[in-house]
């Protein structure tokens, strides 16, 4: 049966006890997106360690499938305390996954190298990105507000 | 139970003969969506496309004249199948362009009346003041709610909503409140494609008459499902589409009273739609073709007046029945599973069949996955009526469907999908 491969055990473990999930007070951007066609949404917040720029923390709050809520988790996992330059290309990897241009890339995505089966279920892909898609958008909206400080 | 012979008729349906997912049986529980179509309506569109395409109501050469006497008689038959005049049908792109056409004219006439343009006589009654108010229910699909948020963004006028019951049902209670005088149109569904909920088209009537207001229906999951007639029901406008009746894709329905047809300015315009076209100004044609501009869907209209023919020969009390027997055995089955929680009436009365549900601890689209695996093929998500599922604190509900083609098995096979799913994801029942 195909459905292991989407539904990995490590998957299930980061629906059922995500990481780091929570919002936090004083962030520098915050961003809420949705997808439309299902209802899942995710608010997600970047904060730009002030003492050193490399690090950026990330918090979220989140709502909706399995897919879309391990994702968050893992991606708190990935990008937590790194830096914009390295969540960038952790969000690229995960986009070339989901559009099976790449191989998946341990080194770069951690557990979200599991994510790999539902690339092979177009419905869902949006649920797999939802958060690094919100991930890029605080960033970059992060980054603005950093340039104009 | 007064079931049909689901196997004779499946039979009819090419793709319900294909498998999925790795040679399972498909299993539709998506026609609320869209429905399947049967070899009847899909020879009826190849038969026009090979012996009598033509742009129609355009030409005199012998194509166009066939090909308009389909189109022409395949408004006939659509039209006698809910008791409608020839006339007062247009056909529009879906049911969403038809519930639009409506809502434009109240924002046409609106804006030509206060520049002072001519309109048609009676049009006065789709000018809109600041103020006035559009009435809706809190069960809407977005198709019916979204255009009349606009309509209100753009004239002013405030929009009202009939709110739900806990159990499912409009709350008729709010008739008597939220109506009033200023309420010019009450846009509502007659059958909920969340809830299943079949509403009392003749208690709206009543309270929006008594007001003076317009009644629309919405009745994209009526028309399809048991018999309907324009004249007994005692609405203003009607509208559906054709692919959730075993139609084609392409062609919607919007059936409105002669004289509030006449006096509605054009929607989208160009050719067809004219009377006379000078280089400063037109005059419009009679209804239905002042709203159909451009060259019509032919073909999808000799496709849908085929798809009447097929379920006439079934007989519209037959398909009701039908769906009435497996939606009491669906909300039976799942109504007994541990679990499980149907959003919508627990009871098949003033229900049609729209089975909407969640699953403890298993996201909808996740119960959807495992559906899937099984060739189960049902909707997932808010089902384009957000609203209802806040009314129901729910994010999303995974949804079946039932049609003419599904028999009982197609529930049993969903009910052992969602046994699957939950042993799936380890749910403890």
């Amino acid at each position: 049966m195909k459905l292991e491969n989407m539904y990995q055990e490590i998957i299930l473990d980061h629906y059922r006890h995500p990481h780091g999930k929570g919002l936090r007070e004083n962030v520098d951007a915050q961003v809420h997106h949705v997808n439309p066609t299902c209802g899942d949404e995710i608010t997600l917040q970047v904060t730009i360690d002030p003492e050193n720029p490399d690090r950026v923390i990330v918090s979220y709050d989140n709502q909706g499938c399995s897919i879309s809520q391990a994702s968050a988790s893992i991606l708190f996992d990935q990008l937590n305390n790194q830096s914009i330059q390295t969540g960038m290309t952790a969000v690229d990897h995960m986009v070339a996954m989901m559009q099976r241009t790449e191989e998946p890339n341990e080194d770069v995505l951690g557990d979200g190298i599991a994510l790999v089966g539902v690339a092979q279920y177009p419905a869902r892909v949006k649920c797999a990105l939802l958060s690094w898609m919100a991930w890029k958008d605080a960033a970059i909206q992060a980054q603005g507000e950093e340039s104009h400080a | 139970m007064t079931l049909l012979d689901v196997a004779r008729i499946a039979a009819d349906f090419p793709i319900l003969g294909r498998t999925v997912r790795d040679g399972q049986r498909l299993v539709y529980l998506d026609s609320g969506a869209t429905s399947q179509k049967p070899r009847q309506v899909l020879d009826a569109e190849r038969e026009f496309y090979e012996k009598h395409n033509a742009a129609v109501h355009r030409g005199a050469h012998q194509l166009a004249e066939e090909a308009t006497d389909a189109f022409e008689s395949a408004r006939l038959t659509i039209a006698q199948f809910v008791g409608a005049q020839t006339d007062d049908i247009v056909f529009t792109k879906n049911a969403t362009e038809a519930i639009n056409l409506v809502s434009y004219a109240f924002l046409n006439a609106t804006l030509k009346a206060g520049r002072g343009m001519s309109l048609p006589d009676g049009a006065q009654r789709f000018v809109l003041a600041e103020g006035d108010e559009i009435v809706v229910s809190e069960m809407e699909h977005h198709a019916n709610l979204v255009p009349w948020q606009e309509l209100c963004d753009k004239t002013g006028a405030v929009l009202k909503w009939i709110g739900l019951t806990d159990d499912g049902r409009l709350n008729y209670n709010d008739l008597e409140t939220v109506l009033n005088s200023r309420t010019k149109i009450v846009a509502i569904t007659q059958q909920s494609n969340l809830l299943g909920t079949i509403n009392d088209v003749g208690a709206i009537v009543a309270a929006a008459h008594g007001v003076g207001a317009l009644v629309l229906l919405d009745a994209c999951q009526s028309v399809p499902h048991m018999p309907v007639d324009v004249a007994a029901l005692g609405v203003d406008f009607i509208a559906w589409s054709g692919h959730k009746m075993l139609g084609p894709l392409g062609i919607g329905c919007l059936w409105g009273r002669a004289e509030l047809l006449a006096a509605m300015p054009p929607f989208i315009t160009g050719g067809s739609m004219i009377e006379t076209v000078q280089m400063d100004r037109s005059t419009f044609a009679l209804p239905p073709k002042r709203f159909e501009a451009g060259v019509p869907m032919a073909a999808q209209a000799v496709g849908l007046a085929a798809a009447v023919n097929y379920l006439n020969a079934i007989g519209m009390d037959k398909v009701q029945a039908h769906e009435h027997a497996l939606t009491s055995y669906a909300l039976g089955a799942l109504g007994d599973m541990p679990g499980v929680r149907i959003i919508g009436p627990l009871d098949s009365r003033d229900r049609g069949s729209a089975v909407s549900f969640v699953v403890d601890d298993i996201h909808p689209h996740d119960v959807g996955q495992v559906l899937d695996e099984h060739g189960v093929e049902v909707r997932v998500g808010h089902h384009c009526a957000w609203p209802v599922c806040r009314r129901y604190s729910v994010p999303a509900t995974t949804r079946a469907t039932f049609y003419i083609y599904n028999g009982i098995e197609d529930v049993d096979a969903l009910v052992s999908g969602i046994q699957s799913a939950q042993q799936f994801f380890g749910v403890s029942v």
